[in-house]
């Protein structure tokens, strides 16, 4: 016991200085979270906020001022050119200066003040469609706001002293995400994609590497058993891992606030389960690959749909049936909905007992599984 | 089992599938001895060393390495059998340093007797003052020595090298066969495989392999003493037109070029006038032919010429 536990230190550290001294795994370990959370925080995530908006007043009464201000003041819009025409605020969106322009008619404001209906011209870049159907629903409700607004003034003044209140006055309240940030969406999930990512690829490449450079076969002939190998080999990952994964809660948490609402030791340990099946896969992809480019083939296979049906990048609920089931397969579906779980609505252990079962028993199936087949062998 | 014996293999086998890798070797190595396994590429002298050594398992047949047997007691055999393969399997982001203390800290060796034992292995590589060199820096000799320190590291009575010579100097090929006859000199038992035949002359020992089997099996000089026929060497000016020449005599058995004369086995000595008429009517200059000693690669192209004309006459009958 006391020799095999030496054993497996010596491949500890051994692994620990192919980590720190190889400038490829250590840009991995570094790199690959920050770059992922800059990334997704600051590129991908098209929340639509200050839109820049074209604006053509040529009616310059109270009333089309007012509708520009509501504009601005929802913070979907920010004025950022002034056009004389229509044809001005076509050139800037095909320029794409511009994501959306308003045209503001002469007449607008004389039809408004005289109790007509005061046209105006919106435009929106359709290329995105996300961005367009939220800056579409912004502009209506913009515009209807402002409608009723008008409407109210109008019956005011002709009622003489009589206050009005809309019939009907509905109040959202959106739980857990309170702001609707893609980043409070985003956060928890990308602690998955490093876990599953970044641990199955680093051990699965540690054991190819190996191969490749026909090491393994001199630690086939000295005494170290297959489970010291093992555990010796993964160990400094589970480090790796749990240092990334605080590196992005934490920088979730100070870059974009979003802060763990539930237990960070759970959030560990449930971590720490998850971790067994991305080892496990890892260990799997070494044992059936040769080079290290067949690892990444075969990595990749497994990733790219366990990501798309774990509904990390979609929403799973939209999903066709099969794709829908099939995500039940994948420990990562699981994981997923505890994170978010943990982080966004603090749930504590027994709410999340539904998802953690199955995310324990495919894990640890996975692993054992992985690590059985695993053989000190050629 | 003899105690004598560090290792003793009987009837060994391989297959790969439907490939005969190794086909029925035998052999022993008496203790203290070097043994040297002689054979042209995918001859299966890889193939015997990593079943010996517990990496594969025979398909057939059995062998015991310092009295264990390699498929069911590996992990006995692995303890006491050190294993240089063919890649001198180095970390190379490794110091020098480190890789040995890699590989003493897996063995197991006793923390009193750490420290001495890698220095001493050290000194006999002739690396100090290059501990803390990373093994990506070194020199094909220098990590040849260092793959050997880290293979004999817990002093192994019995040692494995797999072309260990391969891709180094002939001046360090020389002072590696030094060390492992030192080592030979205190009792470690040794088997290497080369397919350099002047390397092959080290060897108390000598077992030629070819296409899966063991085709002769003893000491250098019975080797020659025991090849049939006699070798000439003929010297002319046309060696190139000359070798088909005497291919064509039936007197003579092979022909094989050897720098720029040519080695003809024959049967009898008289042979020599043949020759030399079929030289002189071919337009060919005969300057001179003489009896010589056949070196080991002599014995080892008749082996394998015998070992095919065998084999064809087997397929026709």
């Amino acid at each position: 016991m006391g020799q095999g536990f030496r054993r497996m230190a010596t491949i500890v550290r051994k692994e620990w200085l192919h980590i720190i001294r190889d400038p490829r795994t250590l840009a991995l370990v570094i790199v690959m979270p920050v770059l992922m959370l800059i990334l997704l925080g600051y590129a991908v995530a098209n929340d639509v906020e200050d839109l820049p908006l074209a604006v053509a007043d040529l009616s310059r009464t109270d009333a089309s001022r007012t509708l520009l201000e509501k504009f601005s003041a929802s913070g979907f819009y920010l004025v950022t050119h002034v056009a004389q025409s229509e044809d001005e605020i076509l050139a800037m969106l095909d320029a794409g200066t511009v994501k959306a322009g308003i045209y503001i008619p002469e007449d607008f404001g004389r039809n408004i003040s005289t109790g007509g209906v005061g046209t105006i011209q919106f435009y929106i870049d359709g290329s995105n469609p996300t961005v367009a159907q939220t800056a579409q629903l912004a502009a209506e409700t913009v515009s209807q706001a402002t409608s009723q607004q008008i409407l109210i003034q109008r019956l005011e003044r002709s009622g003489a002293g009589l206050t009005i209140s809309l019939p009907i006055d509905t109040h959202i309240l959106y739980l857990y995400n309170p702001d609707m940030r893609r980043m409070n969406f985003m956060i928890p999930g990308l602690v998955a994609v490093i876990l599953q990512v970044q641990t199955l690829l680093l051990t699965a490449f540690a054991i190819v590497r190996e191969r490749e450079q026909g090491t393994f076969e001199q630690l086939i002939v000295t005494p170290v058993r297959s489970w010291e190998l093992i555990l010796g080999k993964i160990l400094p990952f589970v480090l790796v891992a749990f240092l990334n994964v605080a590196m992005t809660v934490g920088a979730g948490a100070f870059l974009f606030g979003v802060k763990v609402a539930g237990s960070i030791a759970l959030l560990a340990g449930l971590s720490l389960v998850f971790l067994l099946s991305s080892l496990g896969l890892g260990v799997l992809i070494s044992t059936i690959s040769r080079t290290q480019m067949q690892a990444m083939y075969m990595a990749s296979f497994i990733m790219i749909p366990s990501f798309i049906l774990a509904g990390l990048l979609f929403p799973r609920e939209n999903m066709p049936w099969l794709a829908y089931y099939s995500g039940y397969l994948l420990p990562v579906t699981y994981f997923l909905e505890v994170v978010r779980g943990i982080i966004l609505k603090g749930a504590d252990f027994f709410v999340l007992w539904n998802w953690i079962w199955p995310m324990a028993v495919f894990s640890i199936v996975v692993f054992f599984a992985s690590v059985m087949m695993f053989h000190k062998r050629l | 089992m003899s105690a004598e014996n560090a290792v003793e293999a009987v009837q060994l086998t391989r297959l790969f599938g439907d490939f005969t890798a190794v086909d029925q070797v035998g052999f022993e190595i008496p203790r203290g001895e070097i043994f040297g396994l002689l054979g042209p590429n995918g001859a299966g002298k890889t193939t015997t060393i990593r079943m010996l050594c517990g990496i594969l398992k025979p398909t057939s047949g059995e062998a015991r390495v310092m009295g264990f047997d390699v498929a069911r007691q590996a992990e006995d055999v692995k303890q006491r059998i050190g294993y240089m393969s063919q890649k001198f399997a180095l970390y190379n982001d490794l110091t020098v340093y480190e890789n040995l203390d890699f590989y003493a800290n897996l063995y197991g060796v006793k923390r009193e007797t750490f420290k001495p034992r890698l220095a001493e292995l050290i000194d006999m590589a002739g690396l100090r003052g290059h501990e803390k060199q990373r093994t990506a820096d070194l020199s094909g000799a220098w990590r040849q020595r260092l793959a050997l320190a880290c293979a004999i590291v817990h002093e192994p009575p019995m040692l494995f090298l797999d072309e260990p010579t391969a891709g180094v100097d002939p001046i360090s090929r020389r002072e590696f066969w030094e060390m492992i006859y030192t080592l030979a000199g205190q009792g470690v038992s040794v088997l290497a495989t080369t397919h350099y035949m002047d390397e092959a002359e080290f060897c108390n020992v000598i077992g030629m392999m070819y296409n899966a089997r063991l085709i002769a099996l003893n000491d250098p000089d019975s080797l020659k003493e025991a090849m049939e026929g006699v070798l000439l060497e003929v010297d002319c000016d046309q060696p190139g037109a000359a070798e088909p020449v005497l291919q064509a005599l039936p007197e003579v058995t092979d022909v094989a070029a050897h720098g720029v004369s040519l080695h003809v086995l024959v049967e009898v000595e008289t042979a020599e006038h043949a020759i030399r008429q079929a030289l002189v009517q071919n337009g060919i200059d005969p300057r001179r032919i003489e009896r010589v000693l056949p070196s080991l690669e002599d014995v080892f192209v008749s082996l394998v010429d015998k070992e095919n004309r065998l084999r064809l006459r087997a397929e026709i009958e």
